[in-house]
């Protein structure tokens, strides 16, 4: 049995197919969330990567912020449940995800037998979002995906003190005017993240095993940061992006086994 | 085109608590306005200054917070915040204040037109935002400001200094309004206005603790406008009256199996925080559509001013919501989370109000581990609707749905 999961965020569009609730049978990822191509883009990946079609799919369930105006699917989950629900396929023994998706980071606490039982938000500042770190990118022209090798050869990490992403904006350009070197930069704007997101983490609690969600999941500067913050080991699976879309699938096969 | 037809509204039963509450509250604001017409004067007053002091001494009142509120629920907050920043008060400002500071200047507002105040009766025991507020306003408008300072409790109950204190500025404060309006205080009808307002908050206490049943009888967000009337008229007769009307109905609805949520209750939450006003809909939608009756509010403790001395008033007015501590602030809501079998708690963190917020985070914590609840908060503003993502309201109430939904299934 096949199950879809589709994650529209607001940066990007994740979908996820399932067989049997029980391995990744394919997987697709586009850049556009809510209000663009990027759902469709993402579903036509998975139809052409698995070679299956619409009537081979025996539920579909949407999560992410254009989880309600998408229409075709069976259902809606928020992407708090699916989140924890992903993480949990890939670690079995997960008690806290960090999410740090494009325009809100989360932290979702698992009771021992696997079940959501609190999540704590970002309030509506985008300061520890995915969007503090692509504009940050933008001023420095970096590719955010070159961070984590940047962040590596810092030696004294600059201190970005704004939360604000307009205040940080103008503090890195000031900062870049002084001479301050690009991985020392780098890895101060993944600090700044890493803290706003590590006291979410503490409000919500800590226990161990933590991973990350999220597309920022993949910047291991951010991750590096967040264990040193929070004293703990973090987790990170290549399929990271993916948790929310595994956890909607997960979610629809197991309202059709259950 | 055809023509959209708008549907008229149904009639209310003039013996309904609805209606008589409405009225109340409507025949408060345009009473002052015939009032000032007349040449009487009239008070601009916070909400948790002792009524008992305008009432006894018949001064018509208006209370700019309930206002702000009105003018905010009709979608004129923007519109009026605007008006303020532009003269210089920052958005970081309450935004019942910049509402009510931009009416003190534009005098009028087809959202809610008031009748513009010959005194200004202010008491901090909400927040020491109102004083500046009441200076500002007293300033602008060149009137006089009656100050009724109940600072924040530290401890779990007021000691006798702070009764003292606070009782001997009650009777500086009437001595100062019959010298300024040359209106004389009557024990009697001191007596007789005091009955009145334990008489409402008796009735109103035993209404909202009808959520104790399940399903509960009411939608719990009738209590946010039905508060209005504890607020500005817990001191008349007719409000007691209205209260016992709303009891009986509520009593009636449990026996009936009826509620005045038109939803199939699925779950119950403690709301907390003041109401959304831009975004009520959207934010009572949000819950209904998911089957969460809101069935509690610390609104239904905070206006039951029910005493039997004139020390227990004065105690009643120093242990309102914000000028309590932490521990006695947290223990009110636990007892209301327990006594209505609530299975989850939603925050609004509202950007206006820094105090009430501002202890929230720890707060809600406390409550969500004594009552083995979970807790989620959402960001928005009272009045100012530039403040609140309906998303990020959405995510939020249906994680805590999925909390609360699989706390049962378990
Ligand atoms: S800051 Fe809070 S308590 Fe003070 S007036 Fe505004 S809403 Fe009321």
């Amino acid at each position: 049995m096949y199950t879809l999961g589709i994650d529209i965020g607001s940066t990007t569009s994740k979908c996820v197919i399932l067989k049997d609730g029980e391995y990744v049978y394919a997987k697709g990822l586009a850049v556009g969330g809510l209000g663009t191509q990027g759902p469709e883009i993402a579903l036509n990946t998975i139809w052409n990567e698995s070679g299956l079609t619409k009537s081979d799919i025996a539920r579909t369930i949407v999560t992410g912020y254009g989880r309600n105006r998408f229409e075709g699917g069976d259902g809606e989950v928020s992407e708090l449940t699916c989140h924890a629900l992903g993480g949990r396929f890939v670690f079995e023994d997960l008690r806290t995800v960090i999410d740090i998706g494009g325009q809100d980071a989360k932290v979702i606490t698992l009771s021992e037998s696997g079940k959501m039982s609190n999540f704590v938000m970002n309030d509506k500042c985008a300061a520890g979002t995915g969007r503090f770190l692509d504009v940050m990118a933008g001023i420095l022209c970096v590719d955010i995906n070159d961070f984590e090798k940047y962040a590596e050869k810092s030696k004294s990490p600059a201190s970005i003190s704004s939360t604000c992403t307009v205040f940080a904006e103008s503090e890195v350009i000031s900062q870049l005017a002084n001479g301050v070197e690009m991985p020392d930069l780098i890895a101060g704007i993944c600090d700044s993240v890493a803290t706003r997101v590590a006291s979410l983490a503490r409000r919500a609690g800590v226990r161990e095993t933590v991973c990350m969600s999220g597309g920022v999941a993949r910047n291991g500067a951010v991750r590096k940061a967040m264990e040193k913050e929070l004293g703990v080991r973090i987790e990170f699976d290549p399929l990271a992006q993916y948790f929310g879309a595994i956890g909607a699938a997960l979610y629809a096969h197991r309202q059709l086994t259950r | 085109m055809a023509e959209e037809v708008k549907k008229a509204p149904r009639p209310v039963d003039p013996n309904s608590a609805k209606y008589k509450l409405g009225k109340i509250a409507g025949d408060a604001y345009a009473n002052a306005i015939e009032a000032k017409k007349a040449g009487k004067p009239v008070a601009w007053v916070s909400s948790n200054f002792p009524v008992e002091i305008p009432e006894t001494l018949g001064l018509y009142t208006v209370y700019p917070e309930n206002q702000a509120a009105g003018i905010a629920a009709r979608g004129a907050g923007e519109r009026m915040c605007n008006v303020a920043e532009a003269d210089g008060y920052s958005n970081d400002i309450c935004a019942y204040a910049r509402i009510s500071l931009a009416y003190a200047k534009l005098k009028e507002c087809p959202e809610q037109d008031v009748a513009m105040p010959d005194v200004l009766l202010c008491c901090n025991n909400i927040c020491n935002c109102m004083i500046k507020w009441y200076e500002n306003l007293s300033q602008e408008l060149g009137i006089p400001m009656i100050m009724l300072d109940i600072p924040f409790n530290p401890d779990y109950e007021p000691s006798r200094a702070i009764i003292d204190y606070v009782g001997a500025q009650f009777w500086d404060a009437v001595h100062k309004l019959e010298a300024l309006f040359g209106i004389k205080w009557d024990d009697e009808k001191f007596k007789a206005v005091t009955e009145a307002s334990c008489r409402s908050s008796r009735a109103w206490l035993e209404a909202t603790a009808q959520a104790k049943y399940t399903p509960s009888p009411f939608n719990g967000f009738d209590l946010l406008n039905h508060m209005a009337v504890m607020v500005t008229a817990r001191g008349k007769e007719e409000a007691g009256e209205a209260m016992e009307t709303l009891l009986k109905e509520y009593k009636e609805n449990h026996e009936n199996g009826t509620s005045t949520f038109r939803a199939e209750e699925k779950y119950r939450v403690m709301f907390e925080g003041i109401a959304c006003w831009p975004y009520l809909r959207a934010t009572s939608r949000g819950l209904k559509d998911r089957g969460i009756n809101m069935v509690t509010t610390i609104y239904a403790d905070a206006f039951g001013f029910d005493y039997s001395s004139f020390d227990e008033m004065i105690a009643a007015y120093c242990s309102v919501p914000n000028a309590i501590n932490l521990e006695k602030s947290r223990d009110k809501r636990i007892k209301l989370c327990k006594d209505n079998n609530v299975e989850g708690l939603l925050v609004h963190t509202n950007r206006s109000c820094k105090l009430w917020s501002g202890f929230m985070p720890e707060m809600s914590r406390q409550i969500g581990e004594a009552c083995d609840i979970p807790v989620a908060s959402f960001d928005g503003d009272q009045a100012d609707p530039r403040n609140f993502s309906e998303a990020q309201y959405d995510t939020r109430v249906q994680g805590l749905m999925e909390i609360m939904e699989s706390n049962k299934e378990a």
